[in-house]
């Protein structure tokens, strides 16, 4: 997947500090956030490829890898956020996007992990029954819808775009409704033929490891609400957070 | 903004805080220096027992405001203010009020220690004695309080005959909030009263300004932001004379509600 070229907004909405290496550092860390939200997007697409039966090479290295430097990179932007705060005692805004991005890579490092399952229970029942088959492309679907939401949430990370956070929050609620479709059929081929249960459940890890992907997705955009309107929106609906950002 | 809309959203904020009362009312207040008007319609209460701070870039006006709230100003010819500032419902600009007694209540600290060079004990005692006759025990109980008030009757009990010149800068500011309790104020004005002082000083004074708030009323002037976000229940931002954002505290320093407080705050100001 080519990701579209992210326009960090934050020195278009806000002065620059009177100390400018307060602002580079500011920008290092939102680079750093979009820089691994980006290797998070890669990752997931490279699980989604092999969902879809693609008999990429190596697959479970690329991914592992990914997964490792998804790591690092939280350890370093969490260090960073340290940092900052020790020695510029941020406020206001600054301080809500700073305990923000702690947030929000804390949710990316956690989305790399679901992934990393998602890719090894992909390769493990790739080329078994036609059931699994058949399931599997649903799963790649649903797989689809999250990354689109992904993207969406980091998109709006990068614009900090209250607005559309609603989407995401939107988007979420589909995710959990196709990870329950998902689940129903499944329990019904397991009634029917108790010899495909060790396959199907197989196929409930990776729909629960999307399901999750999704929250975690919606994690991100209710924190840009944060930063951008200052209110806690983690357990207000779409409609609630529409009304929040119209109201401003 | 009217103290109305504060409290009320103090409460919401902070269920089980007191209501709170204001001690002191400014009503549409002007200041000039001869032709120069310093402070532009100034609407806002100090509460009662709870500390308010103001804030503001150099010449905002915010230590004009604080010296209007003794009339500090009268001192000086071509200074004048125009409005009310109610003390307990009396407006302590009228003419005819007792300038000396409205100092008695609203007592100041400036920025720089200003000792009086006599001892220590006497530098508490000869302002209690303008205002109040009084044997010599209970002096020396006064003292004593005051001293303990001010964090400092430890250091000095044994050294009150000593100079309050020879403390260091740190007790030496002490020693002056010392002499500004001791009169039994109402209201506490400290007009940047730690940026000469060292750190350790700083965080005893501002442990003090929390200690004092149970019995008075306290106004700060800070360039110190985060001191007045760590000190203060009320901040007050200015700006070019005029009253730009008035709110709690722990709101304006998270989520202000102008660009031109949150920008000042978290230091992109000019």
């Amino acid at each position: 997947m080519r990701r579209r070229q992210r326009q960090p907004a934050w020195t278009e909405q806000m002065n620059e500090h009177t100390h400018k290496q307060f602002d580079a550092e500011m920008e290092a860390i939102r680079s750093g956030v979009l820089a691994m939200g980006g290797l998070v997007e890669t990752q997931l697409a490279r699980a989604i490829a092999v969902l879809g039966d693609s008999e990429a090479d190596g697959t479970m290295d690329h991914v592992g890898a990914d997964e490792r430097q998804i790591n690092q990179m939280q350890v370093t932007i969490d260090q960073q956020c340290s940092q900052i705060i020790a020695k510029r005692q941020p406020a206001a805004i600054d301080l809500r996007m700073i305990l923000t991005i702690t947030k929000i890579v804390n949710d990316l490092e956690r989305i790399g992990d679901e992934v990393k399952k998602i890719a090894y229970k992909a390769v493990q029942t790739r080329g078994s029954d036609q059931l699994t088959k058949v399931r599997r492309h649903d799963v790649a679907r649903a797989a689809a819808h999250a990354q689109e939401m992904l993207q969406v949430a980091l998109d709006v990370f990068a614009r900090l775009d209250a607005a559309a956070a609603a989407e995401v929050i939107d988007r979420d609620e589909e995710i959990d409704a196709a990870f329950h479709a998902i689940l129903r059929q499944l329990i019904s081929y397991m009634m029917e033929d108790p010899r495909t249960i060790t396959a199907a459940l197989e196929i409930v890890f990776i729909a629960k490891s999307i399901e999750r992907i999704g929250d975690h997705a919606k994690n991100i955009a209710e924190a840009v609400v944060q930063v951008v309107m200052g209110k806690d929106v983690r357990h207000a609906s779409a409609e609630q957070i529409r009304a929040e950002v119209a109201e401003e | 903004m009217n103290f109305d809309s504060v409290a009320a959203r103090t409460e919401t904020a902070a269920p089980g805080l007191p209501p709170m009362a204001p001690k002191m009312s400014i009503r549409k207040l002007d200041f000039f220096y001869g032709n120069f008007q310093g402070l532009k319609d100034i609407n806002m209460d100090v509460a009662q027992r709870h500390v308010t701070a103001f804030i503001g870039p150099s010449g905002c006006g915010k230590s004009t405001l604080l010296r209007t709230l003794n009339r500090m100003y009268s001192l000086y010819p071509g200074q004048r203010a125009v409005g009310e500032i109610l003390l307990d419902g009396e407006n302590i600009l009228a003419p005819g009020v007792d300038i000396n007694m409205l100092r008695a209540k609203v007592g100041m600290v400036f920025q720089k220690p200003t000792p009086f060079p006599m001892s220590i004990y006497d530098n508490i005692a000869f302002g209690v004695s303008l205002y109040e006759q009084m044997s010599q025990r209970q002096m020396d109980e006064r003292v004593e309080w005051a001293l303990t008030k001010a964090a400092m009757w430890n250091e000095a009990k044994d050294k009150l005959k000593q100079s309050g010149m020879a403390l260091s800068g740190g007790q030496q500011q002490r020693l002056c909030i010392a002499r500004a309790v001791a009169v039994k104020p109402e209201v506490l004005l400290l007009d940047e009263p730690t940026s000469a002082l060292d750190p350790i000083s700083t965080a005893k004074i501002e442990e003090l300004i929390t200690e004092l708030k149970e019995d008075y009323t306290i106004a700060i002037v800070t360039h110190n932001m985060q001191q007045a976000a760590r000190v203060s229940d009320f901040t007050a931002y200015m700006y070019l004379g005029e009253l730009i954002e008035f709110g709690a505290t722990d709101e304006l320093f998270l989520k202000p509600k102008r660009k031109e407080t949150e920008d000042y705050i978290t230091g992109r100001f000019g």
